[in-house]
């Protein structure tokens, strides 16, 4: 370890090949610090070294999804991310989803049976979040468009497509309990407001 | 993956020194989406990967009144996709971001990476050449300018010499009465790669409605990406009657020089770059409609129902 030395933002002193480096991140709301190579990928370093087995690895070159994480916020490749770029960063897994009991993604799914073998099944979650984070009321085409890089062989998709748009449609409820209950009115400029 | 040094500088000149320093064995780190796969199968190697994502100039997308949009060379697809600008002045461009990879890929992978990776059918690169985008690139030397259309040498081949760098890509304002699309084929719909694809960009004449600047862009059918001058200079002075963009739509076809691989036989190719440029033009032609756009009197555009007169 005498070899180790630290990545932070914007430092540009090369690391020996093969030497570990210190990186800090904050991973699911947690600060954490790992020693890693350069050549590990994030996926590598969640799986092996923080031991956060939820997420998977399927591909390993970007084209399954099913290691799908956020990286500040953006649904990323975790194979195509090497753990060093993750220094000073804020990394959500699926492990990081449920707070309060299950995100209504996880309930979601559950209820529709949108998974069999569950391997896929953190990455569709991860990256749904991203949808419904940027789009809380994304249309079918929205959702299939955005899934489109998360490969399931099992279930298939429709099961997925309404787990999440029923996820999303709970959560606006839970946030806009009017909405839910219908009791809105249009107004004459076309923005919806509460009655 | 083969072992390998990081470093992750903040400066442009920091970059190039470590670039330079490294003799050819170092690489660019932007999304990591094509370097991160071509490292783990052996197709390049590095000594020292440069991750140039914490260089204020590589990460910015910036927007001026007179010299146009500049795309920092690591600025995801989806930031650029995402931009209104970039949606009003430069459709191509939008088109291209939103297709390239999964939404996943999209938010790694950047324009200026499309670039250096030279793929014949990088779906980022007919767009900047439709648009005249220029490659800004910093070395030991300063900074020079270069043309996107001149900047893949062959495929994963580009112009950066040792210890270059790709800063930004700067696309210029488009004349008034331009609009441009860029589409492609792929037998599925998402995360696949073109086995053709079509950019095309035209700017009319406002006192004639002809076509004052015609650009056209063909990915996957040669070495590079390249231009379809033929059709250009075909349609150049002329409007964009059915007739018109069938006849360009042939003459596209001589620009292209295509190999036969597992996408699609050369033949096949070939009849794609006539579809696609007669699409693309077509959706030109409409969007330039749409806008407004007028068309001389007494000529038939096809979509006459739907004209305006300008």
């Amino acid at each position: 370890m005498n070899a180790m030395s630290t990545a932070s933002a914007g430092k540009a002193s090369i690391n020996a090949v093969s030497a570990k480096v210190l990186v800090e991140a904050t991973v699911n709301g947690v600060p954490e610090a790992f020693a890693c190579e350069p050549r590990q990928t994030l996926l590598e370093v969640l799986r092996e070294q923080l031991g956060l087995t939820g997420t998977k690895e399927g591909c390993g070159n970007g084209n399954c999804g099913a290691c799908c994480v956020l990286l500040d916020g953006r649904p990323v490749n975790s194979c195509l991310v090497l753990a060093v770029e993750a220094a000073g960063r804020d990394i959500v897994t699926v492990e990081g989803l449920a707070t309060d009991g299950l995100h209504p993604l996880q309930q979601a799914f559950l209820e529709h049976g949108a998974l069999q073998c569950g391997v896929c099944t953190p990455g569709f979650l991860v990256a749904s979040k991203a949808l419904l984070d940027v789009n809380p009321h994304p249309t079918e085409q929205e959702v299939r468009r955005w899934l489109a890089g998360n490969l399931c062989r099992c279930t298939g998709y429709d099961k997925i497509i309404r787990a999440v748009l029923d996820a999303a449609s709970r959560m606006a409820a839970e946030t806009r309990p009017e909405a839910a209950a219908g009791l809105e009115t249009a107004a004459d400029d076309g923005e919806v407001r509460p009655a | 993956m083969e072992a390998f040094a990081y470093a992750a500088p903040s400066t442009v000149a920091e970059a190039v020194r470590l670039l330079a320093a490294a003799n050819g064995s170092a690489r660019p780190l932007a999304g990591g989406t094509d370097l991160i796969p071509q490292l783990q199968e052996g197709r390049r190697r590095a000594g020292l990967v440069v991750d140039v994502k914490r260089i204020p100039e590589l990460a910015e997308l910036r927007w001026d009144p007179t010299s146009g949009l500049s795309i920092g060379a690591a600025v995801p697809l989806v930031d650029v996709a995402r931009s209104p600008r970039v949606r009003r002045h430069f459709p191509a461009l939008h088109a291209a971001c939103g297709i390239i990879g999964s939404v996943m890929i999209q938010h790694r992978a950047s324009l200026g990476g499309n670039l250096c990776n030279a793929a014949p059918s990088a779906d980022g690169i007919p767009p900047l050449m439709v648009h005249d985008a220029q490659a800004v690139i910093a070395g030991p030397g300063g900074t020079r300018r270069a043309a996107v259309e001149a900047f893949c040498t062959g495929p994963g081949q580009t112009c950066l010499g040792p210890g270059e760098l790709l800063v930004a890509i700067e696309v210029p304002i488009p004349p008034a009465l331009t609009s441009s699309h860029y589409l492609r084929f792929t037998p599925r719909n998402e995360m696949d790669i073109a086995v053709a694809g079509v950019g095309a960009a035209v700017t009319l004449d406002p006192a004639t409605g002809a076509c004052a600047r015609v650009r056209i862009a063909l990915g996957a059918v040669a070495p590079t990406p390249v231009r379809a001058a033929a059709a250009e200079e075909y349609l150049s002075g002329k409007t964009l009657t059915d007739d018109h963009i069938e006849q360009a739509a042939r003459l596209a076809v001589k620009a292209a020089r295509p190999i036969s691989d597992v996408r699609g036989s050369a033949e096949y190719r070939r009849h794609l770059v006539a579809v696609l440029t007669r699409r693309a033009l077509a959706a030109v032609r409409a969007r330039l409609l749409a806008a407004g756009a007028g068309r001389p009197p007494g000529q038939e555009t096809g979509q006459q129902a739907h004209g305006t007169e300008g």
